[in-house]
């Protein structure tokens, strides 16, 4: 096996010690680290949402292979030459305010780094004010807002009252998820994009990407 | 009172109590606020959300304790009101219970995620669960109900620190199942089979599951249970799963379509049959006179 797909392996088995020394070594074997990171860890992670999404295995797997693959990205970090790993785009997300649960936010923020885009995370109980300032700030085309609970479904909707007031609605793109957030509730509140799950964010926001001709 | 697990080793079937958090979201619970807040602000709701669960029949009431780790206390600042938030919400249901219904100390998920997926060691899990666990049966609980565990480590440490704190008191451990294609399992991964041999082997004395599903897919999982294990089970049924009507929160399960599907429940049998999300009075009541109907 290449060494590509063995760093793809490990990283599916959550061995962040093994994907290092494989990273450190691809890199000493000349191999571009844009090869690495697409072929190897983006290529491995792939795997790990799929299977996930199919309930082959679960969080604790999930959480395990993310950690193995900024393992990896810490090593290819520094090669690239500085914003190039930012090509793909940027995405500010977080959990609206209200609510502190952040475990599917946080898994669709290593599904997104895991393919390559650049995430600014602002954490849990974010106000819609702070989501919109982050992202002119940032130039970040999208906005990803998560929410557990039902209570706090409608700080949504204030999010995209407050980018379409500012008119921003052109350059910056709402996409919502969370167990109670719904297809009809996004079109409900005007937002951009339901995700049903971080495999579904990761495809949505490189639609967006594709369309902003960001990607 | 008779004692509550002889009760249940006699094959008598215990009815718990309903919501809590829905309800005092109806009592001005804000967004954002922990529920425990009340304890320190309105123990007085505590009393009247109680009093109406008893006056609906049921044999067990819940304490407002579910986020009353330290740890969980300290995603809003109020680990340090620890001790009082525990205690009081204690002693509020007890002044109702007054003898007449068994007192049971509720621990949920203390937020963290236990290494090596997490960041957050055993010990310091273990500790917040002993320490609040610990006040709830100083103040006179019951019973420990640790529920709404999705994370098989964590409801075994919790288990364990309750045993800790008294060995005769009875311990309830529940987890919380997603219906998958490949059948049900918690979020962290664990399977009904697991989880009710990694409950049993940790001690508890009656298992099962709460919250995550309404009814019907719950008497799915009691069967589930009742073949993997000879414990005494329980389930804490949601009224459904949630619907957005513009700005509120239904819970379509009605008090009658609970009860008529509870008969499935008390055939298995499950020991102890009570409510958790969107339940109310009224479906504690109609479950209560199904329950009665059928053991008399």
């Amino acid at each position: 096996m290449d060494i590509l797909s063995s760093i793809s392996q490990f990283l599916q088995q959550g061995n962040d010690k093994k994907v290092l020394s494989l990273t450190k070594e691809a890199v000493n074997n000349a191999i571009p680290p844009q090869k690495i990171l697409d072929d190897g860890l983006i290529a491995g992670m792939n795997v790990v949402g799929q299977k996930y999404k199919a309930h082959d295995i679960f969080l604790p797997d999930v959480l395990l292979s993310a950690k193995a693959m900024y393992t990896g990205i810490s090593i290819l970090k520094p090669l690239f030459l500085k914003g190039k790993m930012q090509d793909r785009g940027k995405i500010v997300i977080g959990t609206v305010q209200g609510d502190l649960h952040d475990i599917g936010k946080n898994l669709v923020a290593i599904m997104l780094k895991g393919a390559g885009f650049e995430v600014i995370d602002l954490g849990n109980n974010v106000s819609p004010e702070n989501f919109v300032e982050r992202a002119k700030k940032e130039n970040a085309p999208i906005i990803g807002l998560s929410t557990l609970l039902t209570t706090t479904m409608p700080v949504m909707k204030t999010v995209v009252d407050i980018v379409k007031n500012d008119g921003l609605n052109k350059q910056i793109k709402i996409i919502i998820g969370g167990a109670p957030v719904t297809d009809e509730f996004a079109n409900s509140i005007g937002a951009d994009a339901y995700c049903f799950d971080s495999i579904s964010a990761v495809e949505t926001v490189k639609k967006i990407m594709a369309k902003d001709g960001k990607m | 009172m008779k004692d509550f697990l002889e009760r249940i080793r006699n094959c008598e079937i215990m009815v718990g109590d309903g919501a809590m958090g829905t309800m005092l979201f109806t009592k001005g619970l804000q967004p954002g606020q922990p529920p425990e807040i009340f304890n320190i602000t309105k123990s007085n709701i505590l009393e009247k959300i109680a009093q109406s669960y008893l006056d609906a029949g049921a044999d067990i009431l819940e304490t407002n304790t579910f986020g009353g780790t330290s740890l969980k206390l300290s995603f809003f600042s109020l680990e340090d009101k620890t001790d009082e938030i525990n205690r009081n919400a204690v002693l509020a249901v007890k002044k109702i219970a007054a003898n007449r219904a068994y007192v049971s100390g509720s621990c949920g998920p203390t937020g963290k995620i236990l290494k090596p997926y997490g960041d957050t060691e055993q010990e310091t899990v273990y500790e917040s669960f002993l320490r609040q666990i610990k006040i709830l049966v100083d103040a006179g609980i019951d019973i420990v109900c640790i529920e709404t565990m999705i994370d098989l480590n964590e409801a075994i440490l919790a288990i364990k620190a309750a045993k800790s704190v008294s060995s005769t008191i009875p311990v309830i451990a529940t987890m919380t199942f997603d219906a998958t294609p490949k059948g049900f399992y918690t979020v962290m991964g664990t399977s009904i089979f697991n989880a009710a041999k990694g409950l049993e082997k940790a001690g508890a004395d009656i298992i099962g599951s709460n919250c995550g599903n309404g009814i019907e897919n719950m008497v799915r999982i009691a069967q589930e249970f009742s073949k993997v294990t000879t414990l005494p089970l329980i389930i804490q049924s949601n009224a459904g799963l949630p619907i957005i009507q513009g700005t509120e929160t239904i819970y379509p399960e009605t008090p009658e379509f609970m009860a008529e599907r509870a008969k499935e429940l008390v055939n298995i049998p499950v020991s102890v049959i009570g409510g958790c999300c969107g339940t109310t009075p009224e479906h504690i009541k109609a479950i209560k006179d199904i329950v009665n109907a059928m053991q008399h």
